[in-house]
Parts: C-alpha cells; sequence; structure tokens
C-alpha cells in the first residue's frame, strides 16, 4: 500500500505518517502541497492520498478536483485531514468526490477509523 | 485616488501663488501698498486652505485605514466597529495560539509524567529480578525463595505487558499532541498577513502625511489606495478559532453528520 501525505506542514506530515506507521502502513511519501504532490500521483503506483485542505500553491481542493479529474486517478482513495472547518467546505469536498474528511486536531481513533472505512468501501 | 486629487490641488494652489505673486510685485511697484498688503492676506489664507485640506485628506485617509482592517465593519458607522476589526481578529487568533500551545505542553507533560513512573517501576523491579536471578544461578537460592521468583517473575512479565502497551500509547499520544505546530502555524501566517497589510496602510499614511508637509511640491508618489483584502476561497480558511458559529463543525462527529447526511 504507497500513501502519499500532504500537508505544508512537516509536523503534520510526521504526525499522519507516525500513526499510518502504527496502522501497519510503512510505505508511505510526501509532498508539501498540490503542485508537488500532482505530479507524484501521476507518476503513478499511488494506492491512497491524505491530503491537507490549506496550502500555499494549490491547495487540497483543488488537488483533489484535479485528481477527480484525471482519469488514470479518478478512482483513487482520497481523505482529507484538515482544520478546514466550515459546513460549506465539507459540503464542496464531498461534491468533489472526498472519501473521508477528519477535522484537525484529530484523535488517532479517528484517522485510524477513516482509514480503515475507506479501504473497507473500496475494497 | 487621493492622490490624484492632492496633486490636482497642489496645482491650483501652485497656479494661485505664482498668479498672486507677480500680481504683487506689480502692486508693489506701482506703490500700492494696502493692494499688497490685501494680496499677501490671500495668499496666507489660501496657503491655510490648501493646508486644511490636506489635513482633512489626511484625517480621512487615517479613518480609511482603520476602516481597512474591518472584516465586515460598517463604513458609515462612526467610529468603526473595533469588536470586528481585523486587529481585534488577530488578537482572538493569537490568543487560540496561547491556548493551543499551553494545551499541547500540557498534555505532553501529563504524558511524561503519567509514563515516566511506569518506565521507572519496569526498571527497578527489572533490576531486583536480575539480582535474585544471580542468586539462582549460583545456587545461593532455597527452594521457598525459587517459588516466591517463579511467581514475581510471572507478575513481573504482566506488567511489562501493560506497561509498555502504556507508554506506546502516551507516546504516541505525545506525538499527535505536536499537531499544535500546524494549527498555530496556520493562524500565525495569516496574522503575519495582517500585519504586512496595517504596515503598507501606515506607509499610506505617512505618504499622506508627506504630501500635507510637502504643500508646494508637486511629486505626488504612486497610488497608495489600500488594496482590499481578497481571500481565495479555494485557498481555505485555517482553523476556526470559534467553533460557535453556525457554519462550523465543532467535533468530528458533526464531520461524519454533516457527510452521511450528504449520503457517505
Amino acid at each position: 500500500m504507497k500513501i502519499l501525505i500532504v500537508d505544508d506542514f512537516s509536523t503534520m506530515r510526521r504526525i499522519i505518517k507516525n500513526l499510518l506507521r502504527d496502522l501497519g502502513f510503512n510505505n508511505t511519501h510526501e509532498a508539501d502541497d498540490g503542485l508537488t504532490a500532482l505530479p507524484m500521483l501521476k507518476g503513478g503506483g499511488f494506492d491512497f492520498l491524505i491530503t491537507d485542505w490549506n496550502m500555499p500553491g494549490m491547495s487540497g481542493i483543488d488537488l483533489l478536483k484535479a485528481v477527480r479529474a484525471d482519469s488514470s486517478l479518478a478512482s483513487l482513495p482520497v481523505l482529507m485531514v484538515t482544520a478546514e472547518a466550515k459546513r460549506d467546505q465539507i459540503v464542496e469536498a464531498a461534491q468533489a468526490g472526498v472519501n473521508g474528511y477528519v477535522v484537525k486536531p484529530f484523535t488517532a481513533a479517528a484517522l485510524k477509523e477513516k482509514i480503515e472505512k475507506i479501504f473497507e468501501r473500496v475494497g | 485616488m487621493t492622490s490624484e486629487t492632492q496633486a490636482h490641488d497642489n496645482q491650483l494652489f501652485v497656479k494661485d501663488l505664482q498668479e498672486s505673486a507677480s500680481l504683487l510685485v506689480e502692486k508693489l511697484q506701482g506703490n500700492d501698498y494696502d493692494e499688497a498688503a490685501r494680496l499677501i492676506h490671500s495668499i496666507v489664507e489660501s496657503r491655510d486652505k490648501h493646508l486644511y485640506q490636506s489635513v482633512g485628506r489626511l484625517t480621512r485617509g487615517l479613518h480609511s485605514a482603520i476602516v481597512n482592517f474591518n472584516v465586515d465593519g460598517d463604513l458609515s458607522k462612526e467610529p468603526p466597529e473595533v469588536d470586528r476589526s481585523e486587529i481585534r481578529d488577530a488578537t482572538d487568533r493569537l490568543k487560540y495560539v496561547i491556548e493551543l500551545t499551553q494545551s499541547a505542553a500540557d498534555k505532553t507533560m501529563d504524558m511524561v509524567e503519567e509514563a515516566a513512573p511506569i518506565a521507572m517501576n519496569l526498571g527497578q523491579e527489572a533490576s531486583a529480578l536480575r539480582t535474585e536471578w544471580g542468586r539462582l544461578q549460583t545456587g545461593e537460592m532455597s527452594a521457598d525463595e525459587f517459588r516466591s521468583l517463579y511467581t514475581r517473575m510471572e507478575d513481573f512479565l504482566g506488567q511489562m505487558e501493560s506497561g509498555t502497551d502504556q507508554l506506546g500509547k502516551n507516546l504516541q499520544e505525545i506525538i499527535l499532541e505536536q499537531g499544535f505546530q500546524d494549527l498555530t502555524g496556520q493562524v500565525l501566517k495569516r496574522v503575519m498577513g495582517l500585519i504586512t497589510e496595517v504596515e503598507q496602510d501606515l506607509l499610506s499614511l505617512v505618504r499622506i502625511a508627506g504630501q500635507v508637509e510637502e504643500i508646494t511640491g508637486l511629486h505626488v508618489e504612486a497610488d497608495n489606495e489600500g488594496k482590499a483584502r481578497v481571500v481565495e476561497k479555494s485557498s481555505g480558511e485555517g482553523p476556526q478559532i470559534n467553533k460557535d458559529q453556525a457554519d462550523v463543525v465543532s467535533s468530528q462527529d458533526e464531520v461524519d453528520d454533516l457527510l452521511s447526511s450528504l449520503g457517505f
């Protein structure tokens, strides 16, 4: 399972990476915004994308839209882990095709649950 | 616009001054002192008027610079509502940074304080058992002592299991608590943006003030109107520091409810 973690704060990338390692996912890669993430995703091989929303360059919501618009990536499971907590933002992410939404600050249990749910659904 | 008006005013003033000056020379040469005195008086008046106008513009500039800090303040209100100013907003944001860093520091220290005695007890018990074990190896141990060591060893393995489990949990909690760095960082970046804006607005004020002093000058600085703050929606808003707002979710549960209402 190859996972890409996209967040502009390296601390948060490390935290997520750490939690994923506890969950048994060791093949994680990192990008600091949508602009660096997109070419990595297009490079292929990723099974799961975890992205922040608020980032310089290309935001997470734009990255999500770009992923869904790309035929080779359209079905990639995407979990948004973000501090953005407005209802209309969550609705926007849902409409853009997000598979899960976790608000920061989050607990290890919440992240685990969402990730497991996504994998259950996409099988 | 302010600069253009100022330039126009300056031009009028200088033109007025030049006309009055040549007239004054003429009157003086013609020994018409009464008329000359009247002219001098009108020059002073015109200078005062120009000064008043410039000061008025400075005041308006100051006012609009202050109003610019408002998020959705009513511009017609006097004085502008400080409650909703961006400065106040920034203060709230910084307060949030303090709260978040404090809570992260507290929780991290709680976790460490909880973990430290567990690690210490395990270590002490391990070294005590090691001594006993040494006695067993050298055959210094009685059968009763061995029986007690036997159960003690079993207890210790149990303690070891639950202790390391607890330690692992605490370490993970500590890692998770470091998320404050991201959340506070986002908030601080916003406040930094505001400070840059305030700096620009203050620079505008300095320019306006400079124009007041520069009564006879015609060199007008580049347009320094405060630029409207454009927040690009897709770039996000950062952490919501006030979770009580109706349009903001206050917990992961609410996110889940909202998503399930959307068919997730």
